[in-house]
């Protein structure tokens, strides 16, 4: 099966894993925060910004679209923002709004509008299109040496390597104002830390991850890679830098084994089609955190051994 | 009219009299102001603590006492004031400032340890990617040791009863080896021989020369503690040496009369022999 692997299925599941990745990282800032809807609402929010993008610029490629779904999640943040300081209504209740009715107004422009010719629907929005991401001119695991065919792997690829390695760098750099500012706000402020800055530099940061995952992938991965990984791992470990490390291992897990349970379960058990790998991939992080719940070593962390240290 | 110093104005950009906060003060505040919704915290309040000395801010639940901490510090915005510690304006002097926050203001499930959060103190020195030499993380040691929590330093603080964290805070400030100590509420939902061990280590400081400030809530145990109080009801009430402004009088005003007459007298008769 190498031909066929490299050629169908090695950068859909590189492409997904490090979508997966790039999700994950600061998925586990966000959840320690109780900012885990975020993930939700920017995933939701980039829709419009993709459709105005495509009305604006006629066409679905891929620089104006990022542009315009990252400038829809900046208004999002704002908007979340305003809504919670003018309405003095808790954060969760303010990003359900504005998510939904943005998301809802992206829904709504892509019906009055054709797009019909193109490549863009609610489907497309929600799945993904991992599947096609596929290396035509490959011809085996040789092609990884062949200059000629690697310009050939799908632009994807190179994006979404670029956005991982880019949040690796800063989730690095900054480590210790982000595990500072995300334990103790006020302490880090007192410290001089620009703690708000930061908090709005990780949003923004996740909605970099999104909308480049989104390109790829579809919003049901990104949902899912900000919230699962990480909160499976949380039930592994009382050490921040162990969680990362096992979020990213439990999103790697995720996407290669959604990829392969979506491609090549239904012909092992003798179907016909493939699964949608975007939904297997969710339904395997989902399944993760549903073991870590299970039988992580720390899910009753909360409260334990305080009844024997007392006082 | 005479020309104003704008040499001392220019600088920051912010208006100062340059005739109040001296060097004597450890802490200065003029002008604070801080307002949450549309009826203001903390209003228009001056405040001056003196150096080398333990100050205590006190008044009534929702009087503006952790506030007027925060603000000063930069952790709550304020809407007008400025702020000096030593005579220097607040942003230039934070590494002479140890700050305790109230120990309910963070999540104690973090997945983190005890000797973690006291290295959290040294951030400032070490630096975004700086390395924590051996010698700091010793000198973390050393702090745990000093609030009596050596034994809990590879402890996840979720396993920590609240006088712990509470000690566990002051440790994080000891390490950073600052001039000035600011504490909110340090004494509050503590046991007995935290209280104890935490106003032990402060009075060293002070022994030490250091200054500490800290928002007070219990009465009967401020003229025991503290040299100097601040009296406060959103608007500064009094200040000055606890003997001399920790009157009845002055507490009736802060507390709008809500302290019955024999509990002021009390505290003002026996207070002194605590």
């Amino acid at each position: 099966m190498g031909t066929d692997f490299v050629q169908f299925s090695l950068t859909p599941i590189l492409i997904g894993t490090f979508a997966a990745i790039a999700c994950a990282l600061p998925g586990n800032f966000l959840i320690l925060r109780r900012q885990a809807l975020i993930g939700d609402a920017i995933s939701h929010v980039v829709l419009p910004g993709i459709v105005v993008a495509f009305l604006v610029t006629g066409a679905v490629a891929a620089i104006p679209m990022l542009i315009g779904a990252a400038g829809a999640a900046i208004v999002a943040v704002i908007l979340i923002e305003t809504v919670k300081r003018l309405g003095r209504i808790e954060p969760g209740a303010a990003m359900g709004v504005v998510f939904t009715t943005l998301f809802a107004a992206g829904v709504l422009l892509l019906e009055q509008t054709d797009t019909s010719s193109v490549h863009l629907d609610v489907e497309h929005a929600l799945m993904g299109n991992l599947e096609s991401l596929i290396w035509f001119r490959a011809t085996g695991w040789d092609s990884l040496l062949d200059p000629a065919a690697l310009a050939t792997l799908p632009p994807e690829l190179g994006r979404m390597a670029a956005v991982c390695a880019l949040i690796v760098g800063l989730m690095l750099v900054f480590w210790r104002w982000l595990k500072i500012a995300t334990f103790d706000e006020g302490f880090a402020q007192a410290l001089g830390i620009p703690a708000a800055g930061l908090g709005f530099g990780l949003v923004i940061t996740a909605a970099v991850a999104a909308v480049a995952a989104f390109d790829a992938v579809g919003s049901i991965i990104v949902i899912a890679m900000f919230i699962c990984p990480p909160a499976a791992a949380r039930l592994m470990t009382n050490r921040l830098a162990a969680q990362v490390w096992w979020s990213v291992a439990f999103a790697t897990v995720s996407a290669v084994l959604g990829y392969v349970l979506a491609g090549y379960g239904p012909l092992w058990f003798g179907g016909q089609n493939a699964l949608s790998a975007a939904g297997m991939i969710a339904a395997v992080s989902g399944v993760i955190l549903g073991l870590a719940v299970l039988f992580g070593p720390h899910r009753a962390r909360v409260g334990a051994g305080r009844a024997d240290a007392s006082g | 009219m005479t020309p104003t110093p704008v040499t001392i104005a220019a600088e920051d950009g912010q208006a100062r009299n340059p005739a109040l906060p001296t060097p004597e003060s450890a802490l200065a505040m003029r002008g604070m102001t801080v307002s949450y919704g549309e009826k203001p915290a903390v209003f228009s309040v001056d405040a001056t603590f003196p150096a080398g000395a333990m100050s205590a801010i006190i008044g009534p639940n929702g009087a503006g006492k952790s506030t007027l901490l925060k603000a000063s510090l930069g952790v709550v915005p304020r809407l007008s004031g400025a702020v000096t510690v030593f005579g220097t304006p607040i942003e230039k002097a934070r590494d002479r400032i140890a700050y305790v926050p109230q120990r309910a203001s963070v999540d104690w499930d973090f997945p983190t340890t005890v000797i973690d959060v006291v290295q959290m103190g040294l951030y400032r020195k070490v630096g975004l990617l700086g390395r924590l030499s051996g010698a700091a993380a010793q000198q973390a040691r050393t702090c745990l040791d000093r609030v009596g929590m050596a034994d809990f330093a590879d402890r996840q603080i979720g396993q920590l009863s609240g006088g712990q964290q509470q000690r566990v805070f002051l440790a994080r400030a000891l390490v950073q080896d600052a001039d000035l100590y600011l504490l909110d509420e340090p004494f509050a939902g503590v046991d007995a021989a935290t209280e104890r061990a935490i106003i032990d280590v402060l009075k060293l400081l002070k022994s030490e020369g250091k200054s500490v400030v800290a928002v007070h809530h219990d009465l009967a145990t401020a003229r025991g503690y503290f040299d100097h109080v601040f009296l406060i009801n959103v608007r500064r009430i009094a200040e000055g040496p606890v003997e001399t402004t920790f009157t009845a009088e002055n507490l009736n005003a802060t507390y709008g009369g809500r302290l019955s007459a024999t509990h002021v007298d009390e505290l003002t008769l026996t207070g002194g022999a605590a």
